[in-house]
């Protein structure tokens, strides 16, 4: 079971193959989600968690919140794609608000950090020039559980041994490009291989 | 279970009431309720909802009439009205992590005095609570929220009260008919009873204190 979040995350659904078999959660009470109704068969009462339509093939079900959240929180979801706005060195993700400004509310994404099993950040390596890999946050935390992967578009970093670590970098893009937008203190391994797209 | 109008169902809403109210972005929200809520201009409510939906939409209807004193909810960034009186204070806003909502309101329903969470622990979401360790692992201590009225949207209501949901209208709807004083209920088609066969009854009847008659 996999939970995506609004945004860059999104798009990973169109790059799994249908042989992974993969139930994909709507936050809002739907496991086994399907792609946007055609033209003509949405229904009011069948949508994303945004409230756009979207559709139920066979296999999907329909859950209360109580259960949505507790698949989340409860380590049943196996890995969760979300987007963020600061990674920092401890590998804290910081996504829901920036105090003065933009005040959404956490919504699900502190019990899907708290609890998914795997947690994957898709987002991108920068914003308005500066880096959102920062040395410790300044944004409010999402959790104080730390996440798994980063990806953005010129790198996928990890955190093995304890380590933020560059795993590998996007093509055409060098360690040196990475390093110059990246505020924390990055483990540069011997080799970084390219990603394979 | 009585079969009243939306009229007089709202009306036995006082100014000032605390109203927990069903639907996850205007999906599965008793649209007529808040209509009339509007119309008969209820005011100072202490609202309990996910979110606050869009203007127009949901309890959103609710900002846009400036009835609304507070709001405990997990998410309000799709209203930029909200987020608008948010800021001088005219809506007290209370954002909660949607997962740690839904229990508290479940233990409202259910008798329990709260709920133990790992969400939040480390976040701004601690501060004024209580950390408590268990098996080496941290829980924040969340305590338990009902309201003087639920107000609550099926796709089937039987002549008896009876409660089914359809696809993602169902949310936090069957949680908040448990977690208050009286249950007013709006639904998509009232059947007779038998319809909802005994498996698929979400809600029971006994929970159910005012159907809204259609028509």
């Amino acid at each position: 079971m996999v939970n995506l979040g609004i945004g860059i995350p999104t798009l990973v659904a169109n790059y799994v193959p249908p042989s992974l078999k993969v139930f994909f959660q709507s936050e809002n009470g739907l496991i086994g989600t399907g792609p946007i109704p055609e033209q003509g068969m949405a229904h009011p009462l069948l949508t994303a968690a945004v409230g756009r339509p979207i559709s139920a093939p066979p296999r999907a079900c329909t859950i209360d919140s109580a259960m949505s959240v507790g698949v989340m929180r409860g380590g049943h979801v196996n890995v969760t794609v979300l987007g963020g706005l600061q990674v920092d060195a401890e590998a804290h993700l910081a996504n829901w608000m920036i105090p003065g400004k933009m005040v959404p509310g956490m919504g699900g994404a502190m019990d899907l950090v708290s609890g998914a099993k795997r947690v994957i950040v898709a987002m991108q390596h920068a914003a308005k020039g500066k880096s959102k890999i920062v040395q410790k946050c300044a944004l409010p935390l999402t959790s104080s559980r730390p996440v798994d992967l980063v990806v953005t578009e010129m790198a996928v970093i990890g955190f093995s041994g304890g380590k933020m670590t560059l795993q590998e970098t996007a093509p055409g893009v060098t360690v040196a490009e990475v390093m110059a937008v990246t505020e924390a203190d990055l483990f540069i391994p011997a080799s970084v291989p390219e990603m394979k797209l | 279970m009585k079969a009243v109008s939306a009229e007089e169902a709202v009306a036995l809403i006082p100014n000032g009431a605390t109203v927990m109210v069903g639907g996850f972005m205007g999906v599965g929200t008793p649209e007529r309720l808040l209509d009339e809520l509007v119309r008969q201009r209820k005011s100072e409510l202490t609202i309990i909802s996910n979110d606050a939906a869009v203007p127009g939409q949901g309890v959103g209807k609710l900002f846009d009439a400036a009835l609304v004193a507070a709001l405990t909810a997990s998410h309000i960034g799709l209203n930029p009205n909200v987020q608008k009186e948010m800021r001088p204070n005219k809506v007290a806003v209370h954002l909660v992590p949607q997962g740690t909502l839904v229990e508290r309101i479940r233990a409202g329903g259910c008798g329990l005095g709260g709920v133990l969470t790992p969400t939040g622990v480390g976040t701004m979401v601690e501060e004024g609570k209580r950390r408590i360790e268990l098996d080496g692992k941290s829980f924040l201590l969340e305590t338990a929220l009902r309201s003087d009225f639920a107000l609550i949207h099926a796709f089937l209501a039987d002549y008896l009260g009876n409660l089914t949901y359809a696809l993602t209208a169902r949310n936090f709807n069957p949680v908040m008919a448990m977690a208050a004083d009286t249950v007013i209920v709006t639904a998509e088609h009232i059947v007779p009873v038998g319809v909802i066969a005994p498996d698929h009854v979400v809600t029971p009847a006994p929970l159910v204190d005012y159907l809204i008659a259609n028509g």
